[in-house]
């Protein structure tokens, strides 16, 4: 049952046609468009790099690419994948677009600072395509010192540049979230009756402006460094090699957790959904997500157990570990509970859903593997590691991001897209993950170090293994390309609300007027007010 | 029809434990991933929204208190058993951290794109490393340049080298065999390519090894040699005219410092003294001693500090 | 008479658009604090490591510049104190003249700052361009003044950005777009302004006192 009174005004898509509406704009929904665009372009040159990585691998031998060219590869695929499409991947297109929607807001509170987020990321990923386009780096993602300030031969202080500004994006985009959900939520919508998307939303925009500042003074410390000649890195001049780690992680630990944290607000929307059941335990999971991005602060130094810090600094930080494992447990646990006494049905979102639980399950029970000290002396820097992360991080955020894509597209379009084709490519996205990455978890017990192009001839087979998943995966990802854009002209028009799902967004027509809401509703319940009862009696 | 190994093969008593250890993980982490796998399966299918399985929930206060019950039972138990694998791990790696006071010292650098190994009698390896089976080995490693981390699956240890630092990485390989070398921290355009192989050979070969090849002399003879070359004995020697600390007997012990503080003169002092001799200069003395930086190599700073041990029971002007 | 506040599109009313900016601006001061804290973690650690370094280098700068700057930095917290104050109880002319006492010591503040600069030019304490100091721990010593520039550098760009603010919150204010129900550009910048002022309380210290008990 609609609540949209008729007539319809014009849809935020309506509002303008030139190019010049959509790049001056300041409406969050179009923002979220241009985010979108852009992370997806950003997304198909990591993978490029990705696959070009994983041919180079087939053969033990190191002969489709130079060492050099190798060594650029999975530099850009790391600093494209994680600044410019994981970390702003479900924050800047779905936050964007669904943080003022979902708690009964006009727009963020901050709508201009919101357009100058995305032209700082643009900017950012200017520097960082002109330092691939240049002639790339080879440092690795992390840049770690001194061969990034003294060593590497490569356009170490453009790709520096890049992160650094687009850190800004980041910074800005936490700052709005913040402000936008403490000061603007509608009437009745206490913090309690919040979607957790937006609990989720809250912590990832804590753990944006307190960490990336940190980031952003370490890179502006290297470029110095490696352009000056002087600094503090140096051994030479009595600096330290490990000040950088330190430094670096401690950003760096808390963006993963901005990687995975919007995954989990994705995954309680859409669990919830269609099981058609209230979250197992609501007050936990927002308890969860914020214990997650505080505890996320403290545990930087498991990136560190073999290089070189204290065997006492190396115990803390481990018995650190396994406490901030406890909430993301919690919250896998309470997914899976949802599901019981359920109504479920297994359209495509949930399918990348349920997909989700389980391989975020795995990353994340692999990194216990990883927090346990004497283990990860013999795991660090091998394949273990590679594949722990691309579980949570591609198993994980990637599937979610897809789910979100498919579940918000009617909502964010106006159309509905082929739900067949999207399960199909749901299931091929996950058995082609699970070819491409398990076999990494043995390639890294077996000791195959990281960042090598030619392995010794034992380690093929799985390399093999691995790169025909790879192939299946590519197509899983490309797949939505074709439908979802097929959709847009050719797909059935979407009321506001197909899914029947609960949620201030859904009570909007589909796309939303430019500001949301024709009378900004009141709150009188708590989210995730389904009935699987009466939805199984509906059949 | 498995002969695909899990593990590779194990050489010491540390790397079966560090085995066991990953398949407990192995076991904790399946049964926990296949609960959860089997629950979704499970559910979604008993629950599929076109069942008549029993969706009756029981009432508010119930609900909350079973959910209560349930949520500490599923908090309480993983937390215990994931600590305790922690408290393992850590008991291992504590256990394993400091080498046995009786090791056989073996010098590392690592530089781009090659590890040099220099044993004590004076035998040197390029990404070869021979060891006696049956002893503790104690590696005491540097970087030349970048970070590089050596590795050996076999053992199932590494240890991060660092340029301006020495790290320690020790085993005691059981069995003679020959093990993979790696650098695992990533240092450049051949960091692929630097690699090599650990052999261990029964104790006496590897007196016979270190026997064959062209005599050489001992990493502190050579260091000996070094130290008139660079001079260093024209101030710390005996005759010197100039008030520099003596290195008799120096090794090992604590050295007061100008600022007030102490340190125990290890490997790192005698290498920042030579490098940095600003940085730690001893009570009672000008800072007049000037820096090697960019003089001498890494390699050669370690011959002199084997020299320089060996002068640990040595007494005032036994050095000419 | 002041002009009816203008509330944007966003938001409900002229409250709700205020404490939004409040909450903005504080959360934007948190990302500074972390922002500099990183560089004064590097500062710390690199001062564990050669403390002797740092104190000889600490000596070399000029602690009486340092010393005035620091109370003109203090005072023109104070007259941006005083002039949200002022525009707070509407008090328009005050308002504007304590607006710009604040920039004029900021600037002050800068041209003293310059001063010291130049004086470090012509004692050759400059990395990279001209440094020549020889001694005891010349090398600390280097990073040393690396670190004095690169903070006292990057603090007087805030310094500027806040001067910019000031100057264009006192055009504001002298086009009376200020009154006791809408000051919010005044409050922001005096925040934006304290803090730059505590940056600098921490920085002096560990700039110019290092060794001067």
């Amino acid at each position: 049952m609609s609540s949209v009174p008729l007539p319809l005004p014009r849809s935020y898509l309506e509002e303008g046609f030139s190019l010049w509406s959509w790049l001056a704009t300041i409406d969050h929904k179009r923002i979220a468009i241009l985010y979108a665009i852009s992370i997806t372009l950003f997304f198909f040159a990591g993978g490029i790099a990705a696959t070009l990585i994983r041919m180079e691998l087939i053969t033990p031998a190191g002969d489709l690419v130079s060492a050099d060219t190798y060594n650029k590869l999975f530099t850009m695929h790391g600093v494209i994948m994680v600044w410019f499409f994981l970390i702003p991947s479900i924050p800047s297109t779905f936050g964007n677009f669904l943080v003022p929607l979902m708690i009964g807001a006009r727009d963020l509170a901050f709508p201009r600072l919101n357009l100058a987020s995305w032209y700082l990321y643009i900017a950012g990923g200017l520097f960082t395509v002109g330092a691939l386009v240049a002639g790339g780096v080879d440092t690795g993602w992390t840049f770690y010192t001194p061969y990034s300030t003294m060593f590497s031969n490569t356009h170490v202080i453009a790709a520096v540049c890049g992160v650094f500004v687009v850190g800004f994006s980041s910074i800005l985009t936490g700052m709005n979230f913040i402000v936008t959900i403490h000061k603007m939520r509608a009437p009745g919508m206490t913090w309690f009756r919040l979607p957790l998307f937006i609990w989720s939303m809250y912590a990832t925009s804590i753990i944006f402006v307190l960490a990336t500042p940190v980031l952003a003074m370490t890179l502006f410390l290297v470029a110095i460094e490696r352009f000056a000649g002087v600094g503090v890195f140096d051994p030479a001049l009595g600096g330290d090699p490990l000040l950088f780690q330190h430094l670096f992680w401690f950003y760096s630990h808390p963006a993963v957790y901005v990687m995975i944290l919007p995954a989990m607000g994705v995954a309680s929307e859409i669990i919830t959904c269609y099981a058609r059941k209230n979250i197992f335990a609501y007050r936990s999971m927002a308890f969860a997500v914020l214990a997650i991005a505080i505890v996320g602060f403290l545990v930087w130094g498991h990136h560190m157990f073999v290089s070189g810090q204290s065997i006492y600094a190396g115990m803390v930080f481990s018995i650190l570990t396994f406490l901030v494992a406890i909430p993301s447990a919690i919250k896998v646990f309470n997914w899976t509970a949802t599901l019981y006494k359920g109504s479920i049905r297994f359209d495509a979102p949930m399918l990348y859903l349920l997909g989700f639980v389980g391989l975020f399950t795995i990353g994340g029970m692999t990194g216990l593997f990883l927090a346990s000290l004497a283990l990860d002396v013999h795991l660090h820097d091998t394949y273990f590691v590679i594949a722990h992360f691309h579980y949570i991080m591609v198993g994980g955020s990637v599937m979610a991001f897809l789910g979100a894509v498919h579940y918000w597209w009617p909502k964010i379009t106006g159309r509905l897209y082929p739900d067949r084709w999207a399960r199909f490519a749901a299931i091929t996205v996950f058995v082609g993950f699970n070819l491409t990455f398990f076999p990494q978890f043995l390639l890294g017990y077996l000791g195959m170090p990281r960042r090598y192009h030619e392995y010794p001839p034992e380690f093929q087979v799985l390399n093999v293994l691995s790169s025909a998943g790879a192939s299946v995966l590519a197509a899983g990802y490309l797949l939505p390309l074709f439908y979802l854009l097929w959709s847009l002209r050719y797909g059935p028009r979407a009321g506001p609300n197909p899914w029947r799902a609960t949620g201030l967004e859904w009570q909007t027509a589909s796309p939303p007027p430019v500001t949301n809401f024709a009378t900004i509703p009141v709150v009188t319940a708590p989210p995730y007010q389904y009935s699987p009862l009466e939805d199984a009696r509906r059949g | 029809m498995w002969s695909f190994p899990l593990h590779p093969p194990a050489d010491s008593s540390l790397a079966t434990r560090v085995d066991h250890l990953f398949y407990a993980w192995l076991a904790l982490a399946g049964i926990v991933t296949f609960a959860i796998f089997f629950l979704i399966v499970y559910f979604s299918a008993k629950y599929r929204h076109d069942s008549r399985a029993n969706r009756a929930m029981p009432s508010g206060a119930t609900l909350r208190r079973e959910s209560h019950r349930i949520e500490i039972a599923w908090i309480v138990t993983p937390l215990v058993l994931f600590l305790g694998m922690g408290f393992w791990a850590a008991g291992l790696y504590y256990a394993h951290a400091a080498p046995p006071a009786d090791a056989t010292e073996v010098y590392v650098v690592g530089k781009q794109w090659m590890w040099k190994i220099e044993h004590q009698s004076g035998q040197r390896e390029i990404d070869e490393l021979h060891v006696p089976a049956g002893r503790p080995i104690k590696l005491v490693m540097t970087s030349q340049d970048v970070i590089h981390s050596f590795f050996m699956p076999g053992f199932r240890i590494k240890q991060d080298v660092l340029p301006g630092r020495y790290t320690v990485l020790w085993f005691t390989a059981d069995h003679a065999g020959e093990y993979h070398l790696f650098c695992t921290q990533y240092c450049g355009t051949d960091h692929a390519r630097m690699i090599g192989r650990v052999v261990v050979l029964a104790p006496a070969a590897f007196e016979r090894w270190l026997a064959s090849g062209n005599a050489s002399p001992s990493m502190a003879e050579e260091g000996k040699a070094r130290f008139r070359q660079y001079g260093c004995s024209g101030c710390h020697g005996a005759s010197a005219s100039v008030h520099a600390p003596k290195l008799e007997g120096l090794f090992g012990r604590r050295v007061q410092l100008s600022d007030g503080t102490s340190v125990i003169a290890d490997e790192r002092y005698i290498h920042d003294s030579v490098m940095l001799p600003r940085k730690d200069v001893v009570a009672g003395y000008e800072p007049i001693m000037p820096s090697f930086q960019g003089q001498i190599a890494e390699e050669d700073l370690l011959e002199i500090i084997a020299y320089v041990k060996s002068l640990r029971d040595a007494k005032p002007g036994d050095i000419r | 008479m002041a002009e009816a506040v203008i509330v944007a599109r966003q938001f409900d009313d002229a409250e709700q658009q205020r404490r939004a900016s409040d909450l903005g601006m504080w959360v934007f001061l948190a990302t500074e604090i972390l922002f500099f804290g990183g560089l004064f973690v590097a500062y710390t650690a690199t001062r564990l490591h050669d403390p002797q370094a740092f104190a000889t280098a600490s000596r070399l700068t000029n602690v009486t510049l340092g010393s005035i700057n620091t109370g003109v930095l203090l005072t023109s917290s104070l007259t941006m104190a005083l002039a949200v104050r002022a525009t707070k109880l509407g008090l328009r002319r005050a308002s504007i003249g304590f607006l710009c006492a604040t920039a004029a010591l900021g600037i002050a503040f800068l041209g003293i700052k310059f001063t010291e600069y130049v004086r470090d030019w012509h004692e050759r304490l400059v990395p990279v361009l001209n440094f020549a100091h020889v001694g005891p721990h010349a090398g600390g010593v280097e990073t040393f003044f690396y670190l004095y520039f690169f903070t006292t550098g990057l603090h007087a760009i805030h310094l500027i950005i806040g001067i910019a603010t000031v100057a264009v919150v006192a055009t504001m204010a002298a086009r009376r777009r200020f009154s006791p129900d809408y000051f919010t550009p005044v409050e922001l910048t005096g925040l934006y302004w304290h803090l730059v002022d505590v940056v600098w309380i921490f920085l002096y210290p560990l700039l110019y006192l290092v060794a001067r008990t």
